[in-house]
């Protein structure tokens, strides 16, 4: 009879790293082809609208950095806070608290000087996404309820604060739609490059990939944020108030993701809408995982996401299939990957017997 | 006199309310009970449900029967939980992550087959849904009798469920295996349990109650497939486990609490106060996150939840 064990192996070398994601990769898009095949799409015709979609003309090129900017964001928030094996699941959650405060001040912030407006209200939307995730921080660290619950359930809690706003006080006057005013100009990102929709957002998303990564390898709390991540008991009798580190991780965290709904205001919408974000917190869970929670991991994971997000517009019109297979192919990235880092520490042996 | 007739009605069409809002989280509670009762968090939930809701209503759509469709629905569960075991469980991956990977590949492949199958109409197709069935005598009861026995099939199952399975986990020797397993599977394998084969068969059973949870939103409580439809109940099954310490029946009272606020939300709505829906729809998880708050300090959890098991690393 033959058998098959996991057993561990020996470490690999550094190139493995590079090689895994790219392997990863690979094979979800070979995968593609059974829901492509399976909607009936022609399988090189669909492939090549794909990648033409996002990439092809210098717009659609733009487009996919554009779409990268909140999938890096709540990315690199995700894997920020997964280090520290705080399960911040709420990344959906704190970016609509940052859309959120971005529209209460951006609606309002008219009376000081307007190249002060901007980043306020950046500095308030971090803030906001931090204190919306420092919730379930204080919750798992004081009162030991389970955070990934909390997360979860705080991102309704925050879509239903957003309805109510938005059919309340917030509502623009006049509108039976649940849609806020327009933000002053002074409030909205300007755009970098012409003809396109390129934005102040995205630098400051690759910017948040070299912080987080600065943070990671040369702080002390970076270290310290990774020791309570791989042994909390360790960490705790090694000298480091793990209360606090998970505290400012979540801080952190909750900024990123709520950046991330500042950009998607300030830049593309300029007033919020129920749909302001279609998963964004939740694709970053996926990114984070794929990116194997490193920041430059992070930002190309991102890059590839979107131009699947981007690149399934194109191949829908072209060939029919559904849009949402861009969401299809996200699961299955997420779970490829998985199996591929398995393998990264494991390895199959036959046994036989 | 007619305030106190409003007034009976509101509360006996608030108890009918409860008992069916309750319904899916019930069975989703009791699945997610029994894959972690055997150490294996279940985070694919939301998205197992949201799979049977679109499949319990296409086949319902395509065939015509409603318990195909029910079938067919827990028929998904099952292969999702086979997923969830073959990465969590065979493979030994995180089952936070491979959980959540579930839910996302789930969400999306719903969305998708929905899509190809239907387009995109401007009315959503709709189907026959489940009837009501009033039991006879006990329906006849005053005041309470209509309110608690006239109810749809699925709930009436999900009530027989909640003391069988606290049967099966508590006074069979089958639940005991589980237990061990999730306790502490060391010892299970030395007495000769099959750890993974246990693990494996409780995220399957599973998620066939979480498939048929999603089903009764689609089938029995509305009428047609919304993208939205599940919103969040998977997560608040997984809330309601913690908050019944891992029994059937605490969980189910948990349940019947979500029930009863959700139940009172759609009721108010309706009633026309001035306070903004949103408001009501918040209340649920609100009161579920303080729920959680009172009970988490006195947790029991099974013993080995999220530790996969690995022979070969025994005592590791």
């Amino acid at each position: 009879m033959i058998r098959f064990r996991i057993v561990k192996r020996q470490p690999l070398s550094g190139w493995a790293k590079v090689a895994i994601p790219i392997g990863a990769i690979v094979v979800t898009l070979m995968l593609s082809a059974i829901p492509i095949l399976f909607a009936g799409g022609h399988l090189w015709k669909s492939y090549f609208y794909l990648f033409y979609g996002a990439l092809g003309t210098r717009y659609n090129l733009l487009e996919t950095f554009v779409k990268a900017s909140p999938l890096v964001l709540t990315g690199l928030a995700v894997a920020f806070a997964f280090r520290a094996k705080f399960w911040n699941i709420g990344a959906e959650g704190q970016l609509l608290a940052g859309a959120l405060t971005a529209t209460v001040l951006g609606v309002h912030l008219s009376a000081i000087p307007p190249a002060l407006v901007l980043p306020t209200i950046i500095i308030a939307g971090f803030l906001a996404g931090g204190i919306w995730a420092s919730i379930p921080a204080l919750l798992k660290t004081k009162l030991k309820v389970d955070d990934v619950v909390s997360t979860l359930l705080l991102n309704y809690v925050m879509i239903h604060i957003m309805g109510a706003l938005l059919f309340g006080p917030l509502q623009q006057p006049g509108s039976s739609w649940p849609r806020s005013s327009a933000i002053i100009e002074a409030a909205c990102y300007p755009i970098l490059l012409i003809r396109s929709r390129f934005h102040l957002g995205i630098l400051i998303s690759f910017l948040a990939v070299w912080i987080i990564w600065f943070i990671n390898k040369k702080t002390i709390f970076g270290y310290q944020s990774k020791a309570v991540g791989i042994n909390i008991r360790a960490a705790h009798f090694g000298g480091i108030n793990t209360t606090s580190v998970i505290l400012w991780t979540a801080l952190i965290s909750g900024g990123l993701a709520g950046l991330a709904g500042v950009g998607e205001l300030c830049a593309l919408q300029y007033r919020l809408i129920m749909d302001i974000s279609p998963g964004y917190g939740y694709s970053g869970i996926v990114i984070a995982m794929l990116g194997n929670l490193h920041p430059v991991g992070v930002l190309f994971s991102s890059l590839f996401f979107s131009v699947i997000i981007v690149g399934a517009q194109t191949m829908s019109r072209m060939t029919g299939v559904p849009t949402y297979i861009a969401e299809v192919i996200q699961g299955m990235a997420l779970m490829v990957m998985l199996i591929f880092l398995l393998f990264t520490e494991y390895k199959i042996r036959v046994m036989r017997r | 006199m007619i305030g106190e007739i409003i007034n009976i009605a509101f509360i006996s069409g608030l108890i009918g309310a409860t008992m069916r809002m309750a319904t899916p989280i019930i069975f989703a509670t009791l699945g997610e009970i029994l894959a972690e009762r055997a150490g294996v968090l279940n985070l694919g939930i939301e998205g197992i449900m949201l799979m049977g809701a679109m499949t319990g209503f296409l086949f319902t759509f395509s065939s015509g029967s409603i318990w195909l469709g029910v079938f067919a629905a827990a028929c998904v569960g099952m292969l999702l939980g086979l997923l969830m075991a073959l990465l969590s469980v065979h493979l030994g991956l995180s089952q936070h992550v491979s959980g959540l990977g579930i839910t996302l590949f789930a969400t999306g492949l719903a969305m998708f087959i929905y899509r190809l199958h239907f387009g995109s109409p401007t009315v959503p197709p709709i189907i026959e849904p489940f009837k009501q069935v009033a039991l006879p005598l006990l329906s006849k009861i005053p005041l309470i009798g209509s309110a608690l026995f006239k109810q749809y099939s699925l709930t009436y199952i999900a009530w027989l469920l909640v003391p069988a399975m606290s049967i099966l986990l508590y006074k069979t020797k089958i639940g005991l295996k589980i237990r061990t397993v999730g306790e502490n599977p060391v010892v299970a394998d030395t007495v000769g349990v099959n750890v993974t084969l246990t693990r494996t068969l409780c995220l399957v059973a599973g998620g066939a109650f979480m498939g048929i949870g999603g089903a009764f939103l689609t089938l029995a409580h509305q009428n047609m497939f919304l993208i939205d439809v599940i919103g969040g109940r998977g997560w608040v099954a997984i809330a309601m486990v913690i908050f019944g310490n891992w029994d059937p029946v605490k969980g189910t009272i948990g349940a019947l609490i979500f029930g009863f606020l959700d139940g009172l939300q759609l009721r108010l709505q309706s009633v026309g106060l001035v306070i903004p829906f949103h408001v009501f729809l918040m209340v649920p998880y609100l009161l579920t996150i303080v729920a959680l708050i009172g009970v988490s300090r006195r947790a029991t959890v099974p013993a080995s939840l999220l530790k996969p098991y690995r022979r070969e690393e025994k005592g590791g």
